[in-house]
C-alpha cells in the first residue's frame, strides 16, 4: 500500500483494510509533531482547509482545526448560524460558493446522512466527512482504531463491545465498519429501542445486556446518551437508562483482563458511564482526543496528495 | 372522417388479443373487424399503419398528481396532461394535495377547466376527504360529486381519526364517490425517509417500517367490514399489506388496491447513494416486498397499477436526502415498466393491460377502460419492440424527477388518441412531440 487515491474521505465503507493501515501508519508516524516545542511542520503550507459545522461540534472542531494548522495548512471556519444557510442558501448553492473560492479541503459536519456525499458531488476540493446524521463519523473511527492498535498490538481477533443508542449513531456505524474490516469480532449492545433493524448483516453480533455484553470484551466503547432524544421515547427516564446500560466498575470487572474504556465524548457521567471507570486505570478517552489530532493530520494529508510524493516531513 | 387503424394487433381485457383492424368514427370505435375486411380507402377515410403495433385503451392512471393551483413551477394540468398522452394514458385522476387543496367546488371546477382547455388527456379530480385535509370535517361531497369529482382522498395526509374515515366511506358511497386512502401511520413514520430494514440501517437514514402501512390497511378493511362501505387502498408496498387485502377479499369486505411500478420495479438498495429521486412516500421497500406485489398483481389480489406521478422541481429534489420531498415521476415510465411485468411473465398482457385501463376505470365509476364497438375511441398504439434508454430530455413532464433515467426502457407509446382525436404522435408531426 504506497498511494492512497480517494479525493474525499466519506466513510469507513469506502476504505479497504490496507487503506485503514496506511492511514494509521502515517497517523503514528504525525503523532510525534504534537509532542514537540514547535508543533508546526510546512507540509501543507499554501493549503486552504474550510471547516464547515453545519451542526454544533467542539472537540471533532477544534481537532480538524489543529490537524491543520500543525502543518501549516491555513483554515477558515464556518457555522450553519454564522452562514448564509440561516438565510435560506442551499448546500448546493453553499458548496458553489466555497468552491469558488478554491480550497483544498472542505471538512464537513451536517445533521443529514448523506450530505458529505451530496457536497463532494459539487465540489473539486475533497471532502472530509466530519459527522453526517446517524450515518458516518469516519475520522472518529480511524482515531479510535489508532488508540486500540497503539494500546493492544493489534486490532485483528480483538473483541469488542459497543454499548448505547447504536441505531442514532454515526460513531457506532463508522466503528462497525472499521473494525470487522480490520478483523475485530464486534458486538453491540443496549435497549431493543436503540437497535436498528438488521444491524446483525453488518456482521456483528447483538447483545441487549450490557452486563452479559462486556463478558471478556478486550475493548469497551460506550457511546454518548444523546439527552436531547429522551422525547423520542427510546428510553423512561436517564436513571432507569444509567440503572440498566450505564457503564460501572462491576462490568468492567467481568470484561477481559486490561479492557480499554473508550468514549467518543462528551459523557454524561453518571448516565452511559460512572465517573470512577471514565476517570480509572482502564480509560483511554484522553488518548483518543490525542490520537485524534494525529489522525485527522493523516487524513488532510493524505487526501491534499501526500502519497504521491516521496518523503514527508 | 373515418380513422382506420390497420394491421395492428388489438388488446382488450375483455376480448384479450386479436389480430384485427379498427375503426374510429365520430371519436368512438365504430368498428373492429378481422384483417382485410374495411376496404374503404381515399376521401374521408385516414389509414393509420399499426403493423407491428399493439393497439391498447388509452391507459387510466387512478393516482396523479399535476399539481395545479398553486405549484405550477412543477406540473400544470396541462404539462401534466401532455405527458400523460405521451404515455399513453389517456385518462388521470388526479389527487386533492394542491396549494389550496381541492375541497371545494371552485378548486374542482378550476382543474376540469384547465383540463378542457389543455385539450389532451381526460382529468378526473379526486376531492379532499376533509376541509382542508385537516383530518376533521367532511367536504361537501355531494357538491363535489356535482361539480365532477369522482372520488375523495385526504391523500398524503391520510386521515387519522377512524370515527371521519368511517363517515367517510358511508356518506362517499351515497354520493358515488370512490374514497381512497393513503394508509401510514404517521407517528410511525415521522422523521423516517426510507424503508426501515438492512439498507437503512447501513446507510444511516431514519426507517419507515413496514407496520406503518399495514395498520392503517387494518384499520381501513375493519372500517370496511363494519360499515359494508368500499374502501381503495392507494399504493401498495408491503408484503403484509397485500396478505391483508388478499384475506379481507377472501372474506368478501369490499377493498380494493393499487400499487405503482416503482414498487414492482425497484427495492431499497436503489437508496443506497442517496439519489434523492428515489425518495417516495410509501418508500422502497425490500425484495421480498417486491415479490410480493407482483405476486399480488398475479393472483388478483391488486385491481390496479396507477404511478401515483409526483412531480417535483430541483428545489425540493437538489437537496440533502431528509430534507428533500417524497415522490417521484411516473406518467413517463408507466407503460414500459407495466410491459415489463408482462416479459417477466407476472402477467399476461390482457391482464396487466385491464389493471391499467378497465380496473381502474371500474374502482372510480368512469367510463372506458376497452376497445370494443362503441367504447370512446381512446386509445394508444405501442411499439412492444422500441428499447431506449431513458435521457432526462425524453422525459414530457415538467419536472424530471425519475429515478429510471440512465435505465434502458422496452416500450413506448406512438401514437395517443382521446375521443377520436390524435393528441399524440412520437414521430414529429404533432407539435407536442418534440
Amino acid at each position: 500500500m504506497t498511494r492512497f487515491e480517494h479525493k474525499d474521505l466519506l466513510g469507513m465503507g469506502q476504505l479497504t483494510a490496507d487503506e485503514i493501515t496506511y492511514i494509521l501508519d502515517t497517523a503514528e508516524s504525525f503523532k510525534e509533531i504534537s509532542t514537540r516545542e514547535i508543533k508546526k511542520v510546512p507540509t501543507l503550507r499554501g493549503k486552504t482547509v474550510i471547516n464547515f459545522f453545519y451542526e454544533p461540534s467542539t472537540r471533532t472542531k477544534t481537532s480538524f482545526e489543529m490537524a491543520a494548522k500543525r502543518l501549516s495548512a491555513d483554515t477558515t471556519g464556518l457555522s450553519a448560524a454564522g452562514s448564509s444557510i440561516v438565510k435560506g442558501e442551499t448546500l448546493i448553492d453553499t458548496a458553489r460558493n466555497l468552491q469558488a473560492m478554491n480550497p483544498d479541503i472542505i471538512v464537513l459536519r451536517h445533521s443529514s446522512s448523506g450530505a458529505p456525499a451530496l457536497l463532494a458531488r459539487e465540489v473539486k476540493a475533497g471532502v472530509i466527512n466530519a459527522g453526517d446524521g446517524i450515518n458516518e463519523h469516519p475520522t472518529q473511527a480511524l482515531l479510535d482504531l489508532m488508540t486500540i492498535r497503539e494500546k493492544m498490538g493489534r486490532i485483528r481477533g480483538l473483541r469488542v463491545v459497543i454499548v448505547g443508542d447504536i441505531a442514532h449513531s454515526r460513531v457506532a456505524r463508522s466503528n462497525i465498519i472499521g473494525l470487522t474490516k480490520m478483523g475485530a469480532e464486534v458486538t453491540v449492545s443496549g435497549p431493543p429501542t436503540m437497535m436498528p433493524p438488521g444491524i446483525e448483516a453488518m456482521g456483528v453480533q447483538v447483545v441487549h445486556d450490557p452486563r452479559e455484553a462486556v463478558r471478556d470484551k478486550d475493548v469497551v466503547m460506550v457511546l454518548r446518551i444523546q439527552l436531547e432524544r429522551q422525547k423520542a421515547v427510546l428510553f423512561p427516564t436517564l436513571r432507569e437508562y444509567s440503572t440498566y446500560f450505564g457503564l460501572d466498575r462491576g462490568m468492567i470487572d467481568r470484561a477481559a483482563p486490561g479492557v480499554l474504556v473508550m468514549h467518543p465524548g462528551p459523557m454524561n457521567r453518571g448516565v452511559e458511564i460512572a465517573s470512577d471507570v471514565a476517570d480509572g486505570p482502564a480509560s483511554v478517552i484522553l488518548e483518543q482526543v490525542t490520537n485524534g489530532v494525529a489522525v485527522r493530520m493523516a487524513v488532510l494529508y493524505l487526501l491534499i496528495g501526500g502519497s504521491k510524493r516521496d518523503g514527508m516531513d | 372522417m373515418t380513422v382506420w387503424i390497420k394491421d395492428g394487433e388489438v388488446v382488450d381485457p375483455r376480448r384479450g388479443v386479436r389480430n384485427d383492424d379498427l375503426t374510429v368514427e365520430k371519436g368512438r370505435v365504430a368498428g373492429i373487424l378481422p384483417r382485410g375486411a374495411f376496404r374503404r380507402s381515399g376521401e374521408g377515410v385516414r389509414v393509420i399503419d399499426a403493423s407491428g403495433k399493439l393497439v391498447l385503451p388509452g391507459l387510466v392512471d387512478m393516482h396523479v398528481h399535476l399539481r395545479e393551483p398553486g405549484e405550477e413551477y412543477k406540473e400544470t394540468v396541462s404539462s401534466g396532461c401532455r405527458a400523460a398522452v405521451a404515455g399513453g394514458v389517456t385518462a388521470v385522476a388526479c389527487m386533492p394535495n394542491t396549494v389550496p387543496p381541492n375541497d371545494c367546488r371552485a378548486v374542482t371546477e378550476f382543474i376540469l377547466k384547465q383540463a378542457a382547455g389543455a385539450g389532451t388527456a381526460r382529468v378526473y379530480p379526486i376531492a379532499c376527504i376533509t376541509a382542508g385535509q385537516q383530518g376533521k370535517t367532511l367536504t361537501e361531497f355531494g357538491d363535489l360529486a356535482a361539480a365532477g369529482a369522482v372520488g375523495v382522498s385526504d391523500d398524503g395526509l391520510p386521515v387519522a381519526d377512524s370515527e371521519v374515515m368511517r363517515r367517510a366511506l358511508e356518506y362517499g358511497r351515497f354520493h358515488g364517490l370512490t374514497v381512497i386512502s393513503h394508509c401510514e401511520d404517521r407517528s410511525l413514520s415521522e422523521g423516517g425517509v426510507m424503508h426501515e430494514g438492512v439498507v437503512s440501517t447501513r446507510i444511516g437514514l431514519p426507517g419507515i417500517p413496514a407496520a406503518c402501512e399495514e395498520i392503517m390497511v387494518c384499520r381501513d378493511i375493519s372500517l370496511a367490514r363494519l360499515t359494508g362501505c368500499p374502501v381503495h387502498v392507494a399504493h401498495v408496498s408491503t408484503a403484509g399489506a397485500v396478505a391483508l387485502i388478499r384475506r379481507a377479499k377472501e372474506e368478501g369486505v369490499p377493498v380494493t388496491c393499487e400499487t405503482a411500478p416503482h414498487y414492482f420495479t425497484l427495492d431499497h438498495e436503489a437508496v443506497a447513494g442517496y439519489d434523492t429521486r428515489t425518495k417516495v412516500n410509501p418508500p422502497l421497500r425490500t425484495p421480498e416486498d417486491v415479490a410480493a406485489i407482483r405476486q399480488g398483481l398475479a393472483d388478483g389480489t391488486i385491481d390496479a397499477i396507477a404511478t401515483d406521478h409526483a412531480p417535483h422541481s430541483p428545489l425540493e429534489k437538489e437537496l440533502e436526502f431528509d430534507r428533500a420531498a417524497f415522490g417521484m415521476i411516473g406518467l413517463d415510465t408507466f407503460l414500459p415498466l407495466v410491459l415489463q411485468l408482462v416479459r417477466d411473465g407476472v402477467l399476461d398482457l390482457p391482464e396487466a393491460v385491464r389493471k391499467c385501463t378497465l380496473n381502474p376505470s371500474v374502482l372510480l365509476g368512469i367510463e372506458g377502460g376497452g376497445l370494443e364497438e362503441g367504447s370512446r375511441a381512446d386509445l394508444t398504439l405501442v411499439d412492444p419492440e422500441m428499447e431506449y434508454r431513458l435521457r432526462e430530455e425524453d422525459l414530457v413532464s415538467k419536472s424530471k424527477n425519475s429515478p429510471f433515467i440512465g435505465m434502458t426502457l422496452k416500450g413506448r407509446a406512438v401514437l395517443t388518441m382521446v375521443g377520436g382525436r390524435i393528441v399524440w404522435e412520437r414521430d414529429g408531426t404533432h407539435p407536442d412531440s418534440r
